[in-house]
């Protein structure tokens, strides 16, 4: 054994060899070595200056009780209550965008991959489809609002909402915002799962089809389980999305802070009324809303990040857990 | 200079004229898709019937379920052969008659005869992969089709239980009998539960073990079968692909955690757990490490006493391990065909013998 190992002392760390010195480079190549430093440290920073104010100011303003207190009316900050009720609103936007958001995204997505590369006129039915969402995830989310409000303002469509006393329909409410927040929710979870289904090989569905297994069925237990945390990265995503989303909630979800429900049913009542999400409480309180209260701003705009921060951490945690079990990481942030 | 200017102008013509001569070998007539019209699918529970007197001559009575282990027959002891001896050529004995399907079975193979191609060629569109291959494959025996690659042996293996259908632009024609049966006529789903295949990448389904031998067992039936009446059959699979012993103290865990080695032979347990007649090897240990490759040769040598097994591969010394007899391919032909042993031995094709010796590849 001892007469294999060479009698020399290694070196710790792998040595490098000797590497060219940027003094003999030319000055055109050394600034964008600069550049290129600087970028990356001046973003850091920008985001280090966000995070740590934003946290400095929550901590310096959160108190446990603004969680579970609701909003109120009132003319001093010390009555006006906490952010109860936005808090619910941005629970309820969220567990109404996805479930219309994630199903729509995935039987898509699936379309897209394992129907659409069929014949020429399927092929290019894929690309116009392909192309709307790109259109829809392109589309400011204002003018989203905008249509929606158009929308919801059917008379046909009076039952999402409620009607006003002048017999129009009053078009905001949180089904109206859920549904077009479904729309803000749908690309990244499109494009996670597209993406997941392309990163399947072809051999595994070959595999299935071999064993005397049809289209249908390989879907739904090979493909599908393969690309369940494309799926889980893409609700991620999507929800990120919903609750960092103002305008949608400022034009569709009406202008109060308290949640308002309307009609009789309790369950019913809450989805056709109105509220308010973290985000608009947020603008609401802020120096350029009616409240003006930044103390609570701050506070509300800390929990906001605190929960777009963890969702991000989740993602990243749904990828490596992927990728460490031998799949193909396929993590696409924003479409 | 001007002199190697010429020398490399005359190079470049005479490659020109090869690739012409080439393309004029390659080029075939127009192919067509045989489709027989007025057939109805089979029903799900398919049962054999008696085949088509005019396709085989004295076909063995087929059946669903093979039987457990057939032995090679052995081939009745034929009287001394009588050689006619002609000049400048090889003699060859003459047999009476009555012996000759005897010899001929004995030589061809152990067990019934499973797979029959007639004059099966395959193209992607204007391109011809496979030109008019003609050959029987036997239960209890191992037949390696080899070949440099892009000569046609995947799209062959592959035409065998209809993958190339996935592939829009094939087009198919010839006869490929299964049991006497055209494959055209079965159900695709039906076809591919009874001519199993195995991948050149190992690819279990992201589900546990257990499951992946029950995914291939589970018809497409409303009614799902217990876990109770799956275990013994699972695991039945699981054994008989070598893998039991290894996996038997938690057949719960993901497929994926495996080996390599290991997650090929869960996918020949795949395979073979529904009780296929005929398995497909499509390079079936390219991408494992010469020790789980040993198993599974080791493996396919106990399948084919219940299977005819057809196995494409790149490696020579895998054909000369595990085949009994070898079908050499060359761009699209099927140049030879034979026990393996004439074939790497002697070889009656200059193409085969070159192949064989590694003159090319």
């Amino acid at each position: 054994m001892s007469a294999l190992v060479p009698d020399v002392a290694l070196p710790a760390a792998p040595q490098r060899g000797r590497r060219s010195s940027v003094r003999t480079w030319r000055w055109s190549d050394r600034l964008v070595l600069l550049a290129a430093w600087g970028a990356g440290l001046t973003l850091c920073a920008v985001t280090a200056a966000i995070v740590l104010y934003m946290g400095y100011r929550g901590v310096q303003y959160l108190r446990p009780a603004l969680l579970f207190s609701r909003p109120q009316v009132s003319q001093g900050q010390a009555g006006s209550g906490g952010f109860l009720d936005p808090l619910l609103g941005t629970a309820l936007l969220t567990v109404i965008g996805i479930p219309i958001a994630a199903p729509l995204a995935i039987c898509c997505a699936l379309w897209i991959v394992e129907y659409g590369q069929g014949g020429r006129v399927r092929r290019s039915l894929t690309r116009v489809v392909e192309s709307s969402i790109e259109i829809v995830a392109g589309t400011p989310d204002i003018v989203i609002a905008l249509f929606g409000l158009a929308i919801f303002q059917l008379h046909v469509l009076s039952f999402v909402s409620f009607v006003g006393e002048g017999g129009g329909v009053y078009g905001r409410s949180f089904l109206a915002a859920g549904t077009m927040m479904s729309l803000i929710a749908l690309p990244p979870l499109f494009v996670a799962t597209r993406d997941g289904l392309l990163a399947v090989p072809a051999h595994m569905r070959e595999a299935a089809y071999a064993l005397g297994k049809t289209r249908i069925a390989t879907i739904r237990r090979v493909l599908l389980p393969s690309v369940r945390s494309n799926i889980a990265t893409g609700v991620t995503l999507g929800v990120s999305r919903i609750i960092a989303d103002t305008a949608i909630v400022i034009v569709l979800l009406g202008d109060e802070l308290r949640l308002a429900p309307q009609g009789g049913a309790p369950g019913l009542g809450l989805l056709r009324g109105t509220g308010s999400t973290l985000t608009s409480y947020v603008f609401d309180n802020s120096p350029a809303g009616e409240g003006d209260a930044p103390q609570k701003a701050y506070a509300a705009a800390f929990v906001l990040m605190l929960f777009v921060l963890l969702l991000n951490l989740a993602v990243e945690r749904i990828a490596r857990a992927h990728a460490s079990s031998g799949g193909s990481v396929a993590v696409t942030g924003v479409v | 200079m001007r002199d190697v200017h010429n020398r490399y102008k005359l190079y470049c013509v005479n490659l020109y004229r090869e690739e012409l001569t080439l393309k004029t070998i390659v080029r075939t007539p127009q192919m067509t898709v045989e489709r027989t019209p007025g057939i109805a699918h089979t029903p799900r529970d398919w049962q054999p019937t008696p085949p088509v007197p005019t396709v085989q001559p004295a076909p063995p009575a087929p059946t669903v379920q093979p039987a457990p282990t057939v032995q090679p027959a052995p081939p009745v002891q034929p009287a001394p052969p009588v050689r006619t001896i002609v000049l400048d050529r090889d003699p060859e004995p003459v047999r009476p008659p009555e012996q000759r399907e005897a010899v001929r079975r004995a030589l061809e193979g152990a067990g019934p005869e499973r797979l029959r191609l007639r004059d099966v060629a395959v193209a992607y569109g204007a391109k011809v992969a496979v030109r008019s291959v003609s050959l029987s494959i036997h239960q209890g025996e191992v037949l390696a089709l080899i070949g440099p690659s892009g000569c046609g042996k995947t799209t062959l293996l592959r035409t065998l239980n209809r993958l190339t259908e996935l592939t829009p632009s094939a087009t198919r024609s010839g006869r490929i009998l299964l049991d006497g049966h055209d494959i055209h006529e079965l159900e695709d789903t039906a076809l591919r539960a009874r001519v199993a295949m195995v991948f050149q990448q190992p690819n279990p389904f992201p589900m546990s073990i257990f499951d992946n031998v029950a995914f291939a067992l589970r018809e497409q039936s409303r009614r799902r079968p217990r876990r109770a009446e799956l275990e013994p059959l699972v695991i039945d699979a699981l054994r008989r692909a070598g893998l039991y012993e290894e996996v038997k103290d938690d057949l719960h865990r993901p497929a994926l955690r495996l080996s390599g080695g290991q997650q090929q032979r869960l996918c020949i347990a795949r395979a073979i757990a529904p009780r296929p007649e005929v398995l497909l090897m499509d390079e079936p240990c390219s991408a494992l490490d010469p020790i789980s490759t040993g198993i599974i040769e080791e493996l396919i040598h106990e399948l084919r006493r219940e299977l005819a097994v057809v196995i494409v591969t790149h490696n020579l010394a895998q054909a000369h391990r595990v085949a009994d007899k070898v079908a050499f391919m060359y761009l699209g032909d099927l140049v030879e065909y034979g026990p393996a042993r004439q074939v790497f031995e002697e070889p009656r094709a200059p193409r085969t013998r070159d192949y064989v010796r590694g003159a090319f590849g």
